[in-house]
């Protein structure tokens, strides 16, 4: 069964992948603007954008350009950037190394973040603590994390000089610098998503709290705790990971003006370089790469179902 | 880098002393260079990542700010005053008919790769440039070449085909550098030239590296920075930021005014406001009424008052023009006064015009902020005359090129033209203004005829007049160079009478 399940999400997948890059191609060849003209600049001759559009397999057709893309995607040639003229595979590969670990810290803080504080705002229902947890959460929602990310800089890098204001060293200067890069952009990524699971955590474990196993579990003389983490907290969380797989996305969009403010290099900027200068190749393999990020996130969140959920995974065999 | 490190020491006093101490132990510990009190690196800012960095190739001028002088060399260069100096050809003679350029190149120079600079070099680059596969933006500079020859190794002749004055100050440019003939496939990602600095690495989307050149050829220069890295930091506030912090040591070209003042304020920054060649001008499409009657140029171009302008849009930095010209530009004339701010006088001609009881038009600004802001005073100002303009924001460069430049679907836009002497743009067919005056296209004309320096200036004067009168577009303001760097760099150019960042004669005084 859960083979079967793995195969019809692989297909999804492929079929997924296949619709939106043929949607990046029209939609970008619909947009006004071509990529050998921001190259050229306002001077050029009309032979000279000519030359350059051959160069680039500009003057071919659509659908020829399509095809010529994918069937060379399929030999894993995922094409050449028009601006940069390196291969995209590297280009993206670069990208990946700060984005990748950007988000999975980001994710990481909010989870360590939220998790404990929902649960303790649960556990002390209308005390000061919880009060104090759900403003602290509703900040964290309402703040943008650009906003955020400036403050952070303003007061770590600016003012206290802790850490740097912007940039990525490369992972070859080493993994602390590159790690330290990294810090202040996750935690102004991980705040707002922590808001929202800190209030899910909170609900989940409440609505949990209410059910007779728990009290079953009280009436055996567990403690509070006990029953809180022991009963409670496990059975929470599907709500909880749902979310956390939600927010997988939002993290990528939000990730695209966290690496503006604090300059990083990542997947993001390369996507919003690639749109201005109508680097469709560049395009095509960015938002291939987070389609299919969110599909199998989604994916990872339903095999999570099962390994939290003994019900499901009963259901499924 | 090792930035963290040396601001923790130069700054001990300001701070606790257990804050320092900790500090530049990270620093040392992250960053593994520890560097003395000379410094020989240095770490610049600019907003714009260039699109590969072979300035022969692509018209985008960060790929001149990040290599010309530095990596590449051209035949002749341009100086902080905009003036003609030799370069790798150390003299030059023009025949009496101006239609034979002789030039002797210098001897013993190599590109980086070891490849002899000789004729032979300058031919291919030049060939290249002007050949049917040339992808160079400035491919009309070299038109007028009829044939490049080499009649020994250090001679290098070119026979033209007309009479063509500004040949040698193009000669200058980014966009007609010398290229290494073996390299110059792979110079997009890999450039190879002549230069003082190196090209090392790029790291795409973040920064280039360059390293001084051991063998540079030119030994009367002392070149003191040892490595030299660009970075590339689009927003503003992450620029002020990397300023404050010592992680960038200069931006030539800080991206907001509005942002200067709080660094003025930074006892270890200094602020040095030149003149770019940014012309901002909010060009009309004079095909199309009713910006086809001059009088109603004319009447926009008196309702605005260029000073307050400059205040609203760009922090009162900046200098009104009053022609396609600034002030960096020989025989600059300061044409200001030809249609003052008068909105009386404006409502008056518009009225003559047949307009009098108002017009509604709208500009197609980009995104860009000085674009923005500029409109949204032009908004304000017309509405004193009568006018309505409805600002619709474009996407640059992308949509404005397709949409106002080769479209010439508009009616007024505004952009800030980078090119140096670019008040031909006026005489192109097509251009997206659509004017057409052959009175002015004569006196460009004149121009490339005449070698006499004296008489071209005047004639330039004359071309700026007829545009200050017939007003194809209003113009604005020269943008200001907002240079911010640390106080203890010297030799960064306050003025940029070309797109550049020279770094040849910069180093640390301490």
């Amino acid at each position: 069964m859960i083979l079967l399940l793995i195969a019809r999400r692989f297909l999804g997948l492929l079929l997924t992948l296949l619709i939106v890059s043929v949607l990046i191609f029209v939609v970008m060849d619909l947009l006004p603007g071509d990529p050998a003209s921001v190259m050229l600049g306002t001077s050029a001759t009309p032979e000279t954008l000519a030359a350059l559009q051959r160069q680039l397999g500009l003057d071919q057709p659509l659908a020829v350009r399509y095809v010529t893309w994918a069937l060379a995607a399929l030999k894993g040639d995922l094409g050449t950037s028009y601006t940069y003229g390196v291969p995209v595979a590297g280009l993206v590969g670069e990208r990946l190394a700060v984005t990748v670990p950007l988000s999975l810290l980001a994710v990481a803080l909010s989870i360590i973040i939220a998790i404990p504080l929902g649960v303790i705002s649960a556990g002390r229902r209308n005390s000061l603590v919880d009060y104090g947890a759900s403003v602290l959460s509703q900040v964290f929602i309402a703040v943008p994390g650009f906003w955020v990310g400036l403050l952070l800089v303003m007061l770590f890098s600016v003012t206290l000089g802790w850490m740097p204001a912007g940039g990525f060293p490369g992972w070859n200067a080493g993994l602390w610098p590159a790690l330290k890069a990294l810090i202040l952009p996750a935690v102004a990524l991980a705040l707002p998503q922590a808001g929202v699971l800190t209030r899910v955590t909170r609900t989940a474990v409440l609505e949990v709290m209410n059910e007779d196993f728990v009290r079953t579990a009280r009436s055996k003389g567990l403690s509070e705790k006990t029953a809180l983490w022991v009963h409670a907290v496990p059975n929470a969380l599907v709500p909880v990971v749902t979310i956390l797989g939600l927010q997988f996305t939002f993290l990528i969009a939000g990730a695209v003006l966290v690496e503006n403010v604090f300059n990083l290099p990542g997947l993001g900027r390369l996507a919003y370089q690639a749109l201005t200068q109508r680097d469709i190749i560049v395009m095509q393999n960015v938002i291939l790469f987070f389609s299919g990020l969110v599909i199998i996130m989604n994916f990872l969140v339903d095999l999570a179902y099962l390994a939290i959920d003994p019900r499901l995974r009963a259901g499924v065999r | 880098m090792g930035s963290t490190f040396l601001r923790a020491s130069t700054t001990l006093s300001r701070r606790a002393v257990l804050l320092a101490a900790l500090a530049a132990g990270l620093g040392a510990g992250l960053h593994g260079t520890a560097e003395a009190a000379a410094k020989t690196t240095l770490t610049l800012g600019m907003s714009v990542e260039p699109p590969g960095l072979d300035p022969t190739v692509a018209a985008p001028v960060a790929v001149g700010q990040v290599t010309w002088q530095n990596v590449y060399e051209g035949l002749v260069t341009i100086n902080e005053k905009g003036e003609i100096k030799p370069q790798l050809a150390e003299s030059w003679t023009i025949s009496d008919d101006g239609l034979t350029y002789t030039f002797k190149l210098k001897t013993g120079v190599t590109f980086h790769d070891g490849e002899v600079f000789d004729s032979t070099a300058a031919k291919f680059t030049l060939d290249r440039a002007r050949g049917p596969e040339s992808t160079n933006g400035q491919k009309r500079f070299f038109q007028a070449i009829d044939t490049a020859e080499t009649p020994d190794a250090t001679t290098l002749v070119l026979k033209l085909k007309a009479r063509n004055s500004s040949l040698l100050y193009w000669l200058g440019w980014p966009a007609s550098v010398m290229v290494a003939p073996k390299n110059a496939a792979d110079a997009k990602t890999n450039p190879i030239g002549t230069g003082p600095f190196k090209f090392v690495s790029w790291t795409k989307g973040d920064r280039v590296e360059l390293a001084a050149n051991p063998n540079y050829w030119d030994k009367s220069v002392k070149v003191k920075l040892e490595k030299v890295v660009f970075r590339f930091v689009a927003d503003a506030q992450a620029q002020a930021a990397a300023l404050k912090s010592g992680d960038i040591d200069a931006i030539p070209e800080f991206a907001a005014p509005e942002l200067i003042e709080d660094l003025k304020g930074d006892s270890k920054l200094a602020t040095v406001i030149g003149n770019t060649e940014l012309k901002v001008v909010a060009g009309m499409n004079s095909a199309k009424k009713p910006f086809d009657d001059k009088r109603v140029r004319q009447a926009l171009m008196m309702a605005v008052d260029r000073k307050t302008l400059v205040e609203g849009a760009w922090s009162g930095f900046g200098t009104p023009i009053g022609s396609h010209y600034t002030p960096n530009d020989r025989g600059y004339v300061d044409l200001t006064g030809v249609h003052p701010y008068d909105p009386e006088k404006a409502k008056a001609l518009l009225a003559e015009a047949g307009y009098g009881s108002g017009l509604t038009f709208t500009i197609k600004a980009p995104q860009m902020a000085y674009a923005q802001r500029s409109s949204q005073m032009l908004q304000a100002m017309f509405a004193e005359i009568g006018v309505t303009l409805n600002i619709e924001t474009t996407e640059f460069p992308a949509k404005w090129v397709a949409d106002v430049f080769k479209g010439s679907n508009y009616d007024m836009t505004i952009v800030a033209h980078a090119e140096p002497m670019d008040i031909d743009i006026y005489a192109r067919d097509p251009y997206y203004f659509n004017y057409k005056n052959p009175a002015f296209n004569d006196v460009l004309k004149k121009v490339e005829e005449t070698t006499d320096p004296a008489a071209q200036e005047k004639l330039y004067g004359d071309a700026q007049k007829i545009l200050a009168e017939d007003v194809p577009a209003l113009y604005l303001f020269v943008m200001p160079k907002l240079g911010v760097w640390n106080k203890n760099l010297t030799g960064l150019w306050e003025h940029e009478p070309i797109p550049s960042n020279v770094l040849t004669n910069v180093s640390w005084t301490q």
